[in-house]
């Protein structure tokens, strides 16, 4: 299991029986392959499918099927397609129980940056803005830090954000964070990481719930 | 009435600079026999509004770009295409960023004759920079425009003859908001059937959108 994997798997404890779910591209995507299989769970993807089934065989695709991110699914049984305008009026009107997107940065206020990198070229958003502004509730799966080591969840965004103050969980390889009224609480921390040392690489401010547990992977 | 015309007879209704919406989620549900038809007639400065442009290499709207025919790009998401990318850096190509949900609400808008909306997409953000802001219920939502097209192309799966249409699994994504909002509506059906044989429940572009219908190929 690698730390992608490992947030999958944890993100994927966090979806209920008969929850429409979302997944966006990267980490969120693998969170399929951990669906716990005794809910009955509704995938939804923005171009216009309910019930996303599994991966098709490379001899089984139907090249009109895909996902947001344009790879090859299948639709489960039960499974509706509908127009752009009616999947976002999907996701504006909340509709959709829970969105799984990846970030760039992340504000202790719940502040998610995750479409564009100042000084790079700012030409695809898709539909991150309103994923974020219309899911009922946002969790944000991504490593703790960047590739290069940078802090990535901050005091407040230096990217430009993708929607104020929305996320409502935080799960990396090291913890999980909720976001109540504004504020950022640990609600657990993997037990090979300390309070001292998480401090070290998480910028932003953080109260320390009064129930923190250790990291939920089994 | 006969709205069965050949491509290249549909395509002649667009005019240098024209605003254009073309259907698909990247290649999928976009009707590129009507863009090859576009690459072969005469005609500059288009506007064109679809989720994406094309695929690098010159495929669907990549083959448009590349003839220098398009001015401007409304959409969601154009990083897909370096040809793109390139342009817009050349100076060559302005392009206007659009949340991929305000894009089929405004053109879902623009098909139903609705002045504006508010959103709650993007506010508090770059791309609601210079839009009016209201605070609605407590949040702020962003105030958007229809898009209506002089002509959009459309991509179904089956046409009767009179123009109603049918539509193939995530093929159908932008293409009935477009075909909604388009002041000439053009349709590349893989099927044209005898009027009847669309069971009128299952119709989910009624005909009234519909202006031309091109026979297309298989998908």
């Amino acid at each position: 299991m690698n730390t992608r994997q490992k947030i999958a798997i944890r993100a994927a404890k966090e979806i209920k029986n008969g929850d429409i779910v979302n997944l966006g591209i990267g980490i969120p995507t693998l969170v399929a392959d951990y669906l716990p299989p005794d809910r009955e769970i509704f995938l939804h993807t923005e171009n216009g499918l309910l019930g996303v089934g599994p991966t098709p065989a490379e001899n089984e695709v139907d090249p009109e099927i895909i996902n947001a991110g344009k790879l090859p699914v299948t639709a489960n049984v039960g499974a509706s397609y509908f127009s752009s305008s009616e999947s976002f009026g999907m996701i504006r009107g909340g509709h959709v129980d829970i969105a799984i997107l990846g970030a760039l940065q992340i504000a202790e206020n719940g502040d998610i940056a995750n479409w564009a990198i100042p000084g790079k070229d700012i030409l695809g958003v898709g539909g991150a803005m309103d994923l974020v502004a219309g899911a009922k509730k946002v969790i944000i799966t991504t490593q703790h830090c960047s590739k290069n080591g940078d802090a990535k969840i901050l005091k407040s965004c230096e990217y430009p954000i993708t929607a104020k103050g929305v996320a409502s969980l935080l799960i990396t390889e090291h913890a999980v964070f909720s976001f109540i009224d504004g504020k950022m609480v640990l609600e657990e921390l993997d037990e090979e990481m300390s309070l001292e040392k998480l401090k070290d690489i998480t910028p932003s401010e953080y109260i320390i719930s009064s129930t923190l547990t250790s990291y939920k992977i089994n | 009435m006969n709205k069965i015309v050949s491509a290249k007879e549909a395509i002649a209704h667009i005019s240098d600079g024209h605003t254009v919406a073309v259907g698909g989620f990247g290649l999928v549900g976009c009707p590129l026999l009507l863009v090859d038809a576009l690459a072969e007639h005469s005609v500059s400065g288009l506007t064109i509004i679809s989720n994406n442009l094309g695929e690098p290499g010159g495929k669907g709207l990549g083959k448009i770009l590349v003839q220098n025919k398009i001015a401007k790009a409304i959409g969601s998401y154009f990083t897909s295409n370096i040809d793109a990318v390139r342009y817009v850096n050349e100076g060559r190509l302005l392009v206007e960023l659009v949340p991929q949900g305000t894009l089929s609400e405004r053109l879902r808008a623009g098909g139903a004759g609705i002045g504006g909306f508010y959103t709650k997409t993007s506010a508090g953000t770059l791309l609601a920079n210079g839009k009016e802001t209201r605070l609605i219920n407590g949040e702020d939502y962003v105030l958007e425009f229809p898009l209506i097209p002089d002509v959009s192309l459309i991509k179904a799966k089956k046409a009767d003859q009179l123009g109603n249409l049918v539509f193939s699994k995530t093929a159908r994504n932008f293409n009935p908001d477009m075909a909604r909002a388009g002041k000439i509506t053009i349709v590349e059906a893989e099927e044209i059937v005898e009027i009847g044989e669309l069971d009128p429940e299952q119709i989910v572009i009624p005909h009234l959108f519909v202006d031309f219908i091109v026979k297309g190929g298989n998908a």
